[in-house]
């Protein structure tokens, strides 16, 4: 049976890479990088070092994570295969250089949209992949129960370069707070250093910090506090200039969350070319032109569903599942009380 | 003839500028392509990020220029406390390898062995991970005479509290400029006379009397404020009052003295190693003490020969001071070429400024080094 599936899939990414090759539309021309993309074989994917949950290669080289599948959405999308990825990890610092100067095309790293970011570097935020927020993990031990209990001349540790850093002020001044910002270049080392006993306290996003607290040397001596400081929308990242490969990637994560919400996952998508609703015949392709629109052959999204999956099945698969954050919290649908609410694709 | 002369200069100059103009072509392009403004504006704006550890006073409601400042006076902190304790140990464990005490002599031959031998970062990783973890936290403590706490928080040391610091500092100034005139009247004296003044003493003295009498009758007081333990949470502790030394900047300098010793100490046994045998036995033999042979003969040929490599050495030092940012010091490289590129995104203008400044930092160094390797020279008369 999978075996089969794998014989389709190819047969349909040949098919579709013949298709896009000999009918270039007037998108793909415009398109530098969409032509590049296919010209390589492969989608440049700029990722974390190493965020459970988000991306994180395992002994083999494999990477998983939701930031992961966004990339392989797109890859899927546009060359047919979501294995045609190279991953390249990249720390906080890094990140937004390597991107504009062209080394890789996504930028899907756990990056928080902000408005200087967006208009400010040369970089276009095309949605948000999870819905964060900056939280703080203290030591069980310390009896805080509420970041209301901190106290003057309190250390904490955090990532350097991150909105983190200056939502971590905003907080402290607000309280009139003074404290120690003692701020490293790699997540490792500020786990490393909060473990020790440097810092009191550990502040990045919620999501981080669940991920983070596994490699602690002691998991269950730590808590992460209730409050949530800040609001951190999390998603991928193109370079500005280059629209149609902009909605490409926009529209392979709308599509998996589109899809969860019309029930649509990786094992029922074929099935759902005929079903009754037209929304979800258009989402399979199997009604309308939506993928000429973007350059693309008409399948792109049924492939994005079949090999990656929708929103759910990814985020079941690489945070509830690894038990990182089980609960949904924010990023439910918006039809079952979160916020997750994406434009229709018609 | 002279044109044979002058066009490969020319050559070559056009084909630099050339170059140059390439890439600074090349970059102004791919930054309009990708709507990427270029421009040194940004410096005045608000920082907003605060910063560890600051020889200024810093806050994110300062500019980014004054971010960019307090980046640029940790690197030269770390680079001076470095240079300084490089040196002691340097010259101590050069002077113990060239030693006739077998043990002390092996000592330090695997001292600088050993040290010179690992990489940098890995020292500096050792010294901050490895060897902070096993201080302790600063609730179980034991005070170093009563006073001094070295805590996995950072090592924290009474302060003084000045009542009149100017005039204090005006009598040291005091003290110093009359020295350089003893100095001076000295030398005339022994080269008119042949008479020697123990300079030494006098300036010690000075160095020592004229404090004492501003704290007498100058109205100079000094208090003496000990870090006492505050409780944060209920397992939680640091120390407030005194001076906080954090413990990235304990490791860093540690590193980078202990490291950039084991090639100064090569430099001094070369160095003394140099001076030829003969100099000594003829120097003894004109009727010189052991000490007058070393400081009159022996020091002033080595020194030449210490000088510029130690240079190098320095520069190093100082480079090398930018490994900081694995550790969380805040310096140059961390705070400007790292936080404030991240909240900027300007990347072309942060690091060409931070390029500029190390060069600056380092051409100083140079400069200075320079002069002094021509002062101590051999003066033709």
């Amino acid at each position: 049976m999978f075996k089969y599936l794998k014989q389709l899939t190819s047969l349909v990414a040949m098919v579709a890479v013949l298709f896009t090759f000999t009918t270039e539309t007037m998108a793909a021309k415009k398109s530098k990088t969409l032509k590049n993309t296919q010209k390589k074989g492969f989608v440049r994917c700029g990722v974390s070092q190493g965020l459970p949950g988000f991306s994180n290669a395992d002994a083999a080289g494999n990477w998983t994570g939701v930031d992961v599948d966004v990339c392989r959405a797109v890859a899927a999308a546009v060359l047919g295969d979501a294995n045609k990825v190279k991953f390249t990890p990249l720390s906080a610092k890094e990140r937004f250089t390597a991107l504009t100067s062209n080394e890789i095309d996504i930028l899907s790293r756990n990056t928080t949209w902000t408005l200087s970011r967006d208009a400010d570097i040369g970089l276009t935020f095309v949605g948000v992949n999870f819905y964060d927020g900056q939280g703080f993990m203290v030591r069980k031990n310390s009896g805080y129960s509420s970041v209301n209990d901190f106290k003057n001349g309190i250390s904490a540790c955090t990532n350097l370069g991150t909105t983190t850093e200056l939502n971590m002020r905003d907080f402290f001044n607000s309280k009139g707070i003074s404290y120690e910002p003692v701020t490293f270049e790699k997540a490792d080392e500020v786990v490393a250093a909060y473990d020790a006993g440097r810092c009191d306290t550990y502040t990045t996003d919620k999501s981080g910090l669940a991920a983070q607290r596994i490699k602690l040397s002691s998991p269950d001596d730590h808590i992460v506090l209730p409050e949530t400081i800040s609001k951190e929308p999390l998603g991928p990242v193109v370079r500005q200039g280059d629209s149609v490969w902009e909605d490409i990637v926009r529209w392979s994560l709308n599509t998996m969350i589109e899809a969860e919400e019309y029930g649509v996952t990786s094992a029922n998508a074929d099935s759902m070319k005929t079903s009754d609703n037209p929304a979800v015949k258009r989402l399979v392709g199997a009604e309308g032109e939506l993928g000429a629109a973007l350059g693309l052959d008409n399948d792109w999204s049924l492939r994005i569903i079949k090999q990656v999956g929708n929103y759910g099945e990814s985020y079941k698969r690489n945070i509830a599942d690894t038990g990182i954050l089980p609960d949904r919290g924010p990023n439910e649908l918006w039809t079952k009380g979160g916020i997750l609410y994406v434009p229709p694709a018609r | 003839m002279n044109i044979k002369k002058i066009l490969p200069q020319l050559l070559t100059l056009l084909v630099v500028i050339l170059i140059f103009g390439f890439f600074s072509y090349n970059a102004q392009v791919n930054m309009e392509n990708r709507g990427i403004t270029f421009g040194y504006g940004f410096l005045s704006q608000e920082s907003s990020f605060d910063v560890q550890f600051s020889l200024i006073e810093f806050d994110g409601s300062h500019s980014y220029f004054r971010a960019y400042l307090v980046g640029l006076l940790n690197t030269i902190l770390v680079s001076v406390i470095g240079i300084i304790f490089a040196t002691i140990i340097g010259v101590v464990v050069g002077i113990a390898r060239l030693s006739n005490n077998y043990l002390i002599e092996r000592t330090a031959a695997v001292y600088v062995e050993f040290f010179r031998n690992i990489p940098l970062l890995l020292q500096i990783f050792f010294w901050y991970f490895a060897a902070l973890r096993a201080l302790p936290l600063p609730q179980d403590t034991e005070p170093m005479f009563g006073v001094f706490f070295l805590t996995i928080k950072g090592f924290f040391v009474p302060a003084f509290v000045w009542n009149n610091l100017d005039i204090f500092i005006y009598s040291i100034i005091a003290a110093i400029i009359s020295i350089i005139f003893i100095r001076i009247y000295a030398r005339k004296k022994q080269e008119n006379e042949g008479i020697q003044t123990p300079v030494l003493s006098i300036s010690i003295g000075l160095l020592l009397i004229l404090p004492i009498l501003s704290f007498l009758f100058g109205g100079v007081d000094a208090s003496v404020e000990v870090p006492v333990i505050k409780q944060l949470s209920q397992s939680g502790f640091t120390y407030e009052g005194g001076i906080k030394l954090p413990p990235e900047l304990i490791s860093l300098a540690l590193a980078l003295s202990l490291y950039t010793a084991t090639f100064i100490a090569e430099c001094v046994r070369a160095g003394v190693q140099g001076v030829s045998k003969g100099q000594k036995e003829a120097a003894a033999s004109i009727g010189l003490t052991p000490n007058q042979v070393l400081k009159l003969v022996v020091m002033p040929q080595a020194l030449r020969i210490i000088i510029p490599p130690t240079t190098n050495q320095y520069l190093n030092l100082t480079k090398n001071s930018s490994l900081a940012a694995a550790i969380a010091y805040p310096d140059l490289v961390l705070v400007f070429a790292g936080t404030a590129l991240m909240q900027t995104g300007r990347a072309i203008e942060i690091v060409s400024i931070t390029m500029l400044t190390y060069l600056s930092l380092s051409i100083s160094i140079s400069i200075f080094m320079n002069w002094y390797n021509k002062k101590i020279a051999i003066k033709e008369k």
